[in-house]
This record gives structure tokens, C-alpha cells and sequence, in this order.
């Protein structure tokens, strides 16, 4: 026998472990999938050189690659979290489609479905892989490619429970598919590698929330993928939630296709996390299309947030509008990396991106890079971002009225994040949002700006 | 007891003295006026007694029902009957009207002891007040003041003025850049609100407001100080002599 020296010996433990305890079940390809994207990741590794890497620029990831995390084999056998308690955990109401996920793998004890709608799956991703390939197997991996992205190609070998969601042509899914990862707290920091695959046929329409939610405040790695498919004239609703502990690691990848005039709403909404990552592209690959990506951020203490989105326009037609917004308090740092592209034949696109800060106090700081690339002559864009303070005429005006500071700011930044927290459809969903930012608390050492 | 008492006030913004001695004593039922030219300090003494954090007072005391206005942080002096209407009214992004109103209206009333108002009682008190202001009633659904035109930000301070019924409102040159049915209507506002219990401070630049706000005292402000007071009769003799009739007679 011989002995290979592995860079990431603990990830190639627990590849070796995956792949050797895989049910009988286990289609040939997803093995093949699983060992190609290894094996890829043994190329890349995690992307700890920023030199003259413009994705990884104002992001050190090097705190997750040195760290050694342990990768749970399944759900655990102890203490888990009861479906009241998952139910405080994340956003929830009746009728709702409930996927639950503890530490990565599913659990059909804490999530329910209240109906089988036709033409509508709605299930655990490694048992649709089994029961559905003809569904699973055309898309999953084709969106996210793992060719050139360590993150996404860890995720992929460890590919093995996740939501896998498909909406017949011209079907409508009948409730909100609510997903939730649940990271529970561990004697040693874990991995997880949540996946999610949708696709929505022709003419089909489903809304769907992502939550990333941890009761714990311990230290944990979590590397998502999404792939959304969005069919021609297809209507996708989406929801990225991220509750974090405050220690915890999160990259999350998102890739979005979206066909001939299909549309595509996303809000994603960022509290918690030491270090959160939130790569999301979205590819408007046929006539027509329309997307909206909006996104709020509200960051404290030492948390590092780093979004880099990408909205490319393929085709003529095309409408895209991204906002992002930003909530900074104590030494927090964001990044906002956003590149609107608009190719060659993707004439009359018109699009737009902003990205407006919110800083609450002297050492908060963010990096703010719009970017449009355009090829087309015939098209309308514009970009834009902005980084300002808590006017302190406007918190006078406030008090003059009887408001003391901590309320007027807290409406303040309550009022800012609204614009964003409004674009979400589902009242129950804009209800949670709304009480989860309502109280944001500024830190003492609140930061005006302005002049009088 | 006067209701509010003014001694030796001084007050600088930055190297900047800008009040040099103001005294003045105001009672409940009383319309004071203070005119003056560009420059003089009108604006600051008003934003001073409402506490806006930029101004450092150097000197001189202001007692307001007996307590030292000065020691009090600007939403106490609010929840204490202090209303500044202001001369640049500003505009809340994203904050609704209603919701504004409403907070402003809690926090008085808590610290009178008063309990909250439900919705459904605020909701009736903010539309008899609308009408009477003759305020767009979509006005109070949008953002605070976010759109306004000028007028109608000015109106939404004497909305704001009817609804929080203040012992002591403070008028900082809100007739300024009104057209004369907007100033008919923002001096009606400030005439209802008139009661035997309260006060007004109307700042001024111009006479034409004391057409409609017949005020019992005239106080001419300049470099600082109170140059001379009067009746409502001054205000008339300022406005067909000018400023420098007054310069000209205290230098």
C-alpha cells in the first residue's frame, strides 16, 4: 500500500469516508461527479493567494483553509432540534413545504409536506438522485461548474443530501418551499456542504427561501452551492437567508440560468457570520429576461462580508436590476463586488446596479466596486454606490420631535433596510424580515455625518 | 411664573459668537415676534432653545417653567412642550409619516405620564388635524417629508405643530418662501394653536406673516442682541423704514 501526501488531509479522510460508505443506491455518475470534483479541488485547493486574483481581493479565506473541521457522517444521533425549535429558528407559516437540514443531512422527522401537488418535487437531493436521475442528472453540476472554483468543487465531491426542487412545464408549486440548514453546536468545529438544485420548467412558477441558521455560537464551516434553473417564461421568487453564528464560516455559490423571457426575483439578507461569502452569478441566456437581485447586509463587531454578483446578459432584451444594501456597526468590514456584463449580441438590455452603505461607526469600512462591462452599442445602464452616516440634522429633526437617539436611529436604519425587505413578495416571509431588522441596535459610538 | 426666561444668553458655533447677550422673558398667551436682518441670530437663538447639538452656549441661562432648559437633551425639552418648526424641514428616507407621528406622539405622551394612543384614536386625531392644516392627506402616507415640495414641507410642520398641542412652539422663518395661500394657511394653523396656557415665537425675516399672526411683543435682533421691543405696532414701522432705521438709532 502506498501513502499519498494529501494537502488537505482531513478533507481527503472524509471524501475517502463518504465515497466508501455510499449506499448501494448510489448512481454510478454522482461517484463520478463526486471524484472528478475532488479531485479538481486537489487542484485548485481554497484560493489563498489574492495576488492578482480580483475575486479574492479584499477576502482572506486562509482563516478556513489552515483550520481542521470534522465532517458529520450523519444526522446526529443525540440532542437534535425539535420541530418547535426549528420552527423559532428561521422563517415559518402554515402550508409552508419545510425542508429540514441538521449538519448537512436531511431529516425527514423535522420536515414536512403538506401535500403532493402534480408535476411538483420537492425532496431530498441524494434520494432524488436515485429515484429521479432523469430529472437530477441534465442539471445538477451544469450551472455551478466546479472547473476553476475550489469552494464550489469541495461541495461538489461531497455532494449528498441537499434540496432538489422541480416544477413540471406550466405548473405552479402551491406553497413556499421553505428550506432550512441547521448547524448545531458540536465538540468540534464541523463542515457542512448544504446543495441545492432547482429547476423550473417552461411556464412554471415557484417560490423558495434558503435559511442558513446556526442556534450555536461556536466556530463551523459551511460551503453552499444553488443552481436555479428558470425555464422559458418561468417565474422564480427566491429567498437567501443567512442567521449564522457569530463565528461561523459561510461561502455560499450561487448560479442562476435563466431562459427566453423568464423572470428571476432574489433578495438576500446577511446577519451573522465571521466571514460570509456570497458569490452569486446570474446568466440571462435567453430574450427577454428579467431579473432582480436585492440584498441586505447587516454586519457588527469584526464580521467580514464579501459579495461579488454578477449579472451577465447574453441575449437582447434583457432587464436586470441589482441592489444591494449595506448596515456596518462596530470594526465590520463589506465588500460589494459588482459586475453587470453585457455581451455583444445583447442588444436593448437595460440594467442597472447600486450599492448603498450605511456605516454606524468610525471603524466600519466597505469596499464598493460596481462595474459595467459592455459590448452592446444599444443598450441602457447605469451603476452606482454610495457609503454614508446617520445625518445628524435628520436624527435632530428626530428628537425635536421627542424621540430620543437610540429610537430615532434605530428608525432610521430600520427605514433603509425597508427598501429592500418590501421587494419580498411572501407577507409572512416580509413580516419575519421586517421584525428581524426592526431592532438592529447601533453600537454606542454612533457615527453622524452631514452638516447642518 | 413667565413661562420662559432668557438671561444673558451667548451662543457660538465653532470660533463663532453669535448670540451676545439676549434677554428675554415670555408668557403663556403671549405672540412674540423676533425680526431682525440676515445675519443677526434669529435662527440661532430659535435652534439654540431647542437644543440642536451644533451651537455651544458660552454664557447666560435659560430657565423654561422654572428648570434649566439648557441641561436638557433636545427630546426632553420636546416632551417638555418645546416645538421647533423648522426653517429647512428634513426629509426622512424610507421613514412613513404616520409611523413618525405616531413614535413622536408616544414618546411625549409617556413622559407625561399619558398612556399611549391606540392606532385607531391617533388615526382620528391625525385626520381632524390634516383637515384642519388643509394638508394633501396622502401627504401623511408617504415618507416624511421625502418629495415635498417646499410648501408642503412647511405645512407639515404646522401639522406636526396642531398635533403635538407644544406649550412653547418655536416658528423659525417658516413664512419664508411661501406664496400667500400657503402663508394664510401656515398662519391660521399658527392661530388655532393659540391658547391662554402657550406660547409662540414667531422668527421672522419679513413683516407680511404679522398680517395674519398679530403678535403682542416685537423684538428686533441684531448683531447678537435685542435691540429694542415694542408692540405689533414696531413691526409695521420696521417694515416701511428698514433695518438700518433701527442700526441707526441704537448705534
Amino acid at each position: 500500500m502506498t501513502q499519498t501526501l494529501t494537502k488537505y488531509a482531513g478533507y481527503h479522510e472524509a471524501f475517502q469516508a463518504l465515497e466508501s460508505s455510499a449506499p448501494k443506491s448510489t448512481p454510478p455518475w454522482l461517484h463520478e461527479l463526486r471524484r472528478q470534483a475532488w479531485s479538481r479541488f486537489q487542484q485548485l485547493g481554497f484560493p489563498t493567494a489574492r495576488r492578482g486574483n480580483e475575486k479574492w481581493k479584499y477576502t482572506n479565506v486562509a482563516p478556513i483553509a489552515s483550520a481542521a473541521f470534522s465532517h458529520p457522517a450523519a444526522l446526529p444521533s443525540g440532542a437534535q432540534p425539535t420541530a418547535g425549535r426549528v420552527k423559532q429558528l428561521g422563517p415559518s407559516a402554515p402550508g409552508w413545504t419545510n425542508l429540514v437540514f441538521v449538519d448537512g443531512h436531511y431529516s425527514p422527522a423535522l420536515s414536512t409536506q403538506p401535500g403532493q401537488a402534480p408535476g411538483i418535487v420537492v425532496d431530498n437531493l441524494s434520494k432524488a438522485t436515485v429515484s429521479s436521475p432523469q430529472l437530477v442528472q441534465p442539471h445538477l453540476a451544469r450551472q455551478a461548474g466546479f472547473e476553476d472554483d475550489g469552494f464550489i468543487a469541495l461541495n461538489t465531491a461531497f455532494l449528498q443530501d441537499g434540496a432538489f426542487i422541480h416544477v413540471a412545464d406550466n405548473r405552479t408549486a402551491p406553497a413556499m418551499i421553505n428550506l432550512l440548514f441547521v448547524t448545531t453546536e458540536g465538540p468540534t468545529p464541523k463542515v457542512t456542504f448544504p446543495r441545492v438544485l432547482v429547476v423550473a420548467g417552461k411556464g412554471s412558477q415557484v417560490s423558495l427561501v434558503e435559511t442558513y441558521v446556526s442556534p450555536a455560537k461556536s466556530r463551523y464551516f459551511i460551503n453552499t452551492v444553488t443552481e436555479i434553473v428558470v425555464g422559458d417564461g418561468a417565474n422564480v421568487e427566491h429567498c437567501r437567508l443567512l442567521l449564522e453564528s457569530p463565528e461561523a464560516f459561510h461561502v455560499g455559490n450561487t448560479r442562476v440560468y435563466q431562459g427566453q423571457d423568464s423572470t428571476f426575483t432574489s433578495a438576500g439578507f446577511f446577519r451573522g457570520a465571521a466571514l460570509a461569502r456570497n458569490d452569486f452569478q446570474v446568466l440571462l441566456d435567453g430574450t427577454g429576461a428579467n431579473c432582480t437581485v436585492n440584498g441586505l447586509y447587516l454586519t457588527t463587531d469584526s464580521q467580514h462580508v464579501d459579495h461579488l454578483i454578477g449579472i451577465d446578459h447574453a441575449k437582447p432584451h434583457g432587464t436586470s436590476r441589482l441592489l444591494y444594501k449595506g448596515i456596518l456597526d462596530g470594526k465590520s468590514k463589506a465588500v460589494f463586488g459588482g459586475t453587470v456584463m453585457v455581451r455583444k449580441d445583447a442588444q436593448k438590455t437595460d440594467a442597472r446596479q447600486t450599492d448603498k452603505n450605511l456605516l454606524l461607526s468610525p471603524d466600519a469600512e466597505v469596499d464598493s466596486k460596481p462595474s459595467l462591462l459592455i459590448f452592446a452599442d444599444d443598450v441602457k445602464c447605469a451603476h452606482g454606490a454610495t457609503a454614508g452616516h446617520i445625518d445628524a440634522n435628520t436624527v435632530f429633526y428626530m428628537q425635536s420631535r421627542g424621540l430620543d437617539l437610540a429610537t430615532a436611529s434605530r428608525m432610521l436604519i430600520h427605514a433603509f433596510a425597508r427598501e429592500v425587505i418590501d421587494t419580498v413578495q411572501a407577507e409572512p416571509l416580509r413580516d419575519y424580515l421586517d421584525g428581524l431588522f426592526s431592532q438592529a441596535m447601533p453600537a454606542s459610538s454612533l457615527r453622524f455625518g452631514g452638516t447642518p | 411664573m413667565p413661562l420662559l426666561v432668557i438671561r444673558d444668553l451667548h451662543a457660538s458655533i465653532g470660533d463663532q459668537e453669535i448670540l451676545k447677550g439676549v434677554d428675554l422673558t415670555v408668557n403663556a398667551g403671549e405672540v412674540h415676534a423676533i425680526m431682525g436682518p440676515n445675519g443677526s441670530g434669529k435662527s440661532t437663538l430659535a435652534n439654540v432653545l431647542a437644543g440642536r447639538p451644533e451651537y455651544t452656549v458660552t454664557k447666560g441661562s435659560v430657565q423654561y417653567q422654572g428648570h434649566d432648559l439648557l441641561a436638557m437633551p433636545p427630546e426632553q425639552r420636546a416632551r417638555e412642550g418645546i416645538f421647533l418648526a423648522f426653517q429647512y424641514p428634513v426629509e426622512l428616507p424610507g421613514v412613513r409619516a404616520w409611523q413618525f407621528l405616531k413614535a413622536a406622539m408616544d414618546a411625549q405622551r409617556q413622559h407625561r405620564g399619558l398612556e399611549e394612543m391606540s392606532a385607531r384614536d391617533f388615526n382620528r386625531l391625525l385626520q381632524e388635524k390634516v383637515q384642519q392644516v388643509e394638508i394633501d392627506p396622502e401627504l401623511v402616507k408617504r415618507n416624511v417629508n421625502e418629495g415635498f415640495s417646499g410648501g408642503e414641507k412647511k405645512r407639515n410642520e404646522i401639522l406636526q405643530l396642531a398635533l403635538l398641542e407644544p406649550k412653547l412652539a418655536l416658528l423659525d422663518e417658516t413664512d419664508s418662501g411661501l406664496d400667500i395661500d400657503a402663508l394664510r394657511i401656515v398662519a391660521e394653523g399658527v392661530n388655532r394653536s393659540r391658547r391662554p396656557d402657550n406660547a409662540i415665537v414667531v422668527v421672522t425675516h419679513y413683516q407680511r406673516i404679522l398680517n395674519y399672526i398679530t403678535p403682542d411683543f416685537v423684538h428686533v435682533l441684531m448683531d447678537g442682541r435685542i435691540v429694542r421691543s415694542g408692540g405689533a405696532e414696531l413691526a409695521l414701522e420696521l417694515e416701511s423704514r428698514g433695518y438700518d432705521w433701527v442700526k441707526e438709532a441704537v448705534s
